[in-house]
């Protein structure tokens, strides 16, 4: 098992755990925690891609790595403005809460 | 073998930090779990020779996101255990389960019959990196290869916090974004506050310009000086700016518009949109990156600070 490989499969787990905090955790702020998470697993794939493109003298193909960079940014920069919508649904409403009456819709 | 130890520890600690930042009860320790998952994830990076990456997560991933899902969870406190009473039920919970051991298991089989040898752009990268005049594959890429990319992710961040801004009510706009910062100021936190930002500020300069040959560049140069920024208004030393003050504005907009400027200069000068005449292109990409580097300090720290919450007169939300 070589470390691509490896961290390649952790990075599928880590998906996984992901989604499954995405749909199950009720609270808004734990879901940007699990997306986040789910994103890094992402992120975590392709970096284990690029590792796998080593070639020409460079240890890893450089281009995905740096499509990386740009990734984690705008992952930041999204979370940051779904946090602001928390933040704005809580002063509008006083409640985090996404369901609407009938359960498990998603509130506009 | 060794190496092949310690990756496998690494990863056990991942899984299971991860599994701690969604499982756990408390809102807070599932943060605390989340940024020593960034940290962690930055160690990977550097196994998988991404030391661009590494530096980029470590400062991002867990740093900044970490700070400002902290200060979000601070604000979120009394909603939490609301949320917790609306627990979905058990059989959405065996749907999900069932759900994420299937993407999982389907990606890891795709990981396992992944082509050998890998395709990989790695050998063009390292030909036609001399004409760039960079010497970090990295900043070749992106700010010469896929200069779209970046120009589209400065954009991007541009849009974000138009977004975040907007979410503002409307008696706040023009306002000040966060909260006024108050401490001692003869206190540990003022202290460090002056003690700290000029060393920051080399350090960032430093990574900054090394990123041309060396692992760095522009994020991880504009990530420190992002923080040397918000520490120095933690320290209540300094105010964030009006929304509306024309100096900000500009700052965050330069380095989209110097770059797009830039950008269809090449359409006359090389024959292509983004490209750069021939001899030129060092220059050109020093220019860009100083244009971008005020843009993504300016808006990493609006991010973290939010949209704005106090008016001009002082009042408070």
């Amino acid at each position: 098992l070589n470390v691509d490989t490896l961290f390649g499969l952790a990075a599928a787990a880590l998906v996984g755990i992901g989604l499954y905090g995405l749909i199950v955790l009720p609270h808004p702020l734990r879901k940007i925690i699990a997306f986040n998470v789910m994103g890094s697993g992402v992120f975590l794939l392709f970096g284990a891609l690029a590792k796998r493109g080593a070639a020409a003298g460079l240890h890893a193909d450089p281009v995905p790595q740096a499509l990386l960079i740009t990734a984690i940014v705008v992952a930041f920069a999204a979370s940051a403005l779904a946090i602001a919508l928390i933040v704005r649904l809580i002063e509008a409403t006083d409640s985090a809460s996404l369901a609407s009456d009938p359960p498990n819709e998603a509130k506009d | 073998m060794t190496g092949n130890i310690v990756s496998l520890a690494i990863v056990l600690l991942l899984l299971a930090l991860a599994l701690w930042a969604v499982l756990v009860r408390d809102a807070f320790l599932a943060i605390a779990g989340f940024v020593a998952y960034g940290l962690l994830l930055s160690l990977v990076w550097v196994r998988l020779y991404g030391i661009d990456v590494a530096l980029t997560e470590a400062a991002i991933g867990g740093g900044l996101t970490g700070a400002m899902l902290i200060g979000a969870v601070s604000r979120l406190r009394g909603t939490e255990s609301a949320a917790r009473s609306e627990r979905s039920g058990a059989g959405l919970h065996v749907v999900a389960l069932l759900l994420s051991l299937g993407v999982a298991a389907t990606l890891a089989l795709c990981v396992l019959v992944l082509p050998d040898p890998a395709p990989t752009l790695a050998p063009q990268v390292s030909e036609n990196l001399a004409v760039t005049g960079v010497g970090n594959p990295i900043t070749g890429v992106l700010l010469a290869f896929r200069a779209l990319d970046t120009l589209l992710e400065a954009i991007v961040l541009v849009i974000a916090l138009i977004g975040v801004w907007s979410l503002a009510p409307d008696r706040f706009w023009g306002g000040r974004p966060g909260l006024r910062h108050q401490s001692d100021p003869d206190g540990i936190l003022a202290y460090f506050a002056r003690l700290l930002p000029p060393l920051g500020i080399i350090f960032a300069v430093y990574i900054f310009w090394a990123g041309a040959d060396h692992p760095g560049g522009k994020f991880q140069s504009a990530t420190i000086l992002a923080a040397m920024w918000m520490l120095v208004l933690m320290a209540g030393l300094a105010d964030t700016p009006h929304i509306g003050h024309r100096g900000l504005r500009f700052g965050i907009v330069v380095g989209p518009l110097l770059f797009i400027a830039i950008g269809v200069l090449g359409l006359f000068s090389a024959g292509a949109l983004l490209a750069y005449p021939e001899d030129w292109a060092k220059p050109m990409i020093v220019v860009v990156e100083v244009a971008l580097l005020p843009t993504l300090t300016l808006i990493l720290g609006l991010l973290l600070a939010g949209p704005p919450q106090r008016s001009d007169r002082g009042s408070k939300a």
